[in-house]
């Protein structure tokens, strides 16, 4: 018998980039944010508050080691060791299991600060997508949390409930989006957002026959729904984005901008120096925390602990 | 900042909202929260300003409907204890208590 191979269409793409305008070395201020979530972890060095490396990869079982990958995946070649960082921030579900780092800040401030960043000081309202919680959170100017609103109690209509879904249906992570849109007719949404009610009815939906680019459809518009609930009662603010790996689902980012009747803001780098770099809304956290490292280093707040 | 602790679920919004502007640190509901549910600590949500707040503890967010309900915010004209040992009145609950016992 023919070993059938087992395809993983939850596989989503990881990532890593090196700034190779950057000379690390030149650098006096090294600081590095990781960021452990529930299934992707990610790590942003900074030299100097500049965007130096990061790097983009799957949570594994145990949160240090994820840790240490990601780290490992964005310094790869450049020779830049634990040594030589000035300040570590851990955040993210698993930030207390970050080895290298010599604090944690929630991940509410540091995806606003990141979003800061990232998209420019206009953004009001940052909708960050992952893996098992979602939370809506509005800042100023300075990336300031001014309130939020979290649901970690369940993972309905997250990260992780697409790429169950994915597995389900046998279609690639990162196709449900655009075939999402090719239906004839938008169909009801799934009714329940629960990912074990939401396998049950999407089985039922196959049983009958209705096609799958329907069905992803369905669930796409679910989980907007769903994620609206959440932003309707903290109040969606413009310049409004997402941050997170549903982000780069435009199933539900479309369907959610329909819903809201707010467009989120452009996936491009508000400093226009970084216009060639690349932009990966899944490092907003880990950029986040770098920020605040380089802030308190900075300001004399903390001691670096940079051993070389 | 508002910090909204707590959780939606099918039964309803759980939430105590601690306002860290208000908030002076004073620790009074700490002391009079028959749950131990809060503390006063670094404003978790706005790391650089250095600030100690009242918060509802790590473990207690998660629970935050059942370890609240003994005291029964809303249910009367008399406000539940951090509430009333709130000088700032930083400290607030959502709707729902009340309407859990509105509907009994």
């Amino acid at each position: 018998m023919a070993e059938e191979t087992k395809k993983e269409y939850w596989r989503w793409p990881e990532s890593t980039w090196v700034n190779s305008g950057i000379d690390w070395k030149k650098g006096t201020i090294i600081t590095v944010g990781v960021d452990v979530g529930s299934v992707s972890s990610q790590a942003v060095v900074l030299v100097d508050g500049e965007l130096y490396a990061f790097s983009n990869t799957r949570t594994g079982s145990d949160s240090p080691d994820s840790a240490r990958k990601a780290l490992g995946i964005a310094v790869g070649e450049t020779g830049l060791t634990v040594d030589n960082i000035d300040y570590c921030i851990g955040t993210g579900y698993g930030r207390v299991n970050v080895p290298m780092a010599q604090r944690t800040i929630t991940e509410i401030a540091c995806h606003a600060r990141g979003a800061n960043f990232m998209y420019g000081p206009q953004v009001r309202t940052v909708m960050d997508m992952g893996g098992q919680d979602c939370k809506a959170i509005n800042c100023d100017d300075k990336g300031k949390v001014l309130n939020f609103m979290m649901n970690d109690k369940c993972a309905a209509g997250t990260g992780r409930g697409m790429e169950v879904f994915a597995d389900l249906i046998r279609v690639p992570v990162w196709e449900i989006g655009p075939r999402s849109f090719q239906v004839k007719k938008e169909p009801p949404m799934i009714s329940s957002t629960c990912v074990v009610f939401a396998k049950s009815e999407v089985v039922g939906l196959l049983e009958k026959g209705v096609p799958e680019n329907d069905i992803m459809a369905a669930y796409c518009a679910a989980m907007a729904h769903r994620i609206m609930e959440l932003l309707n009662r903290l109040g969606v603010h413009e310049k409004f984005v997402i941050t997170g790996g549903i982000a780069k689902n435009e199933g539900v980012v479309k369907r959610l901008e329909k819903e809201l009747g707010i467009k989120t803001a452009e996936k491009v780098w508000y400093n226009p120096a970084y216009k060639d770099y690349p932009f990966d809304t899944q490092i907003a956290g880990a950029l986040g925390a770098a920020l605040f490292a380089v802030a308190m280093v900075s300001k004399g707040k903390v001691k670096s602990a940079r051993k070389k | 900042m508002q910090a909204f602790y707590g959780y939606k679920d099918g039964s309803g919004d759980w939430f105590i909202i601690i306002d860290s502007d208000r908030c002076d640190g004073c620790g009074r509901c700490v002391e009079v929260c028959p749950a131990d549910a809060l503390e006063v600590g670094e404003d978790q949500f706005d790391p650089l300003s250095g600030k100690p707040v009242a918060r509802v503890k790590e473990g207690e967010r998660k629970k935050i409907s059942y370890t609240c309900a003994p005291c029964r915010p809303g249910y009367s004209e008399a406000p539940p204890p951090c509430v009333a040992a709130c000088k700032t009145r930083a400290i607030s609950h959502t709707e729902s208590w009340r309407q859990s016992y509105v509907k009994k």
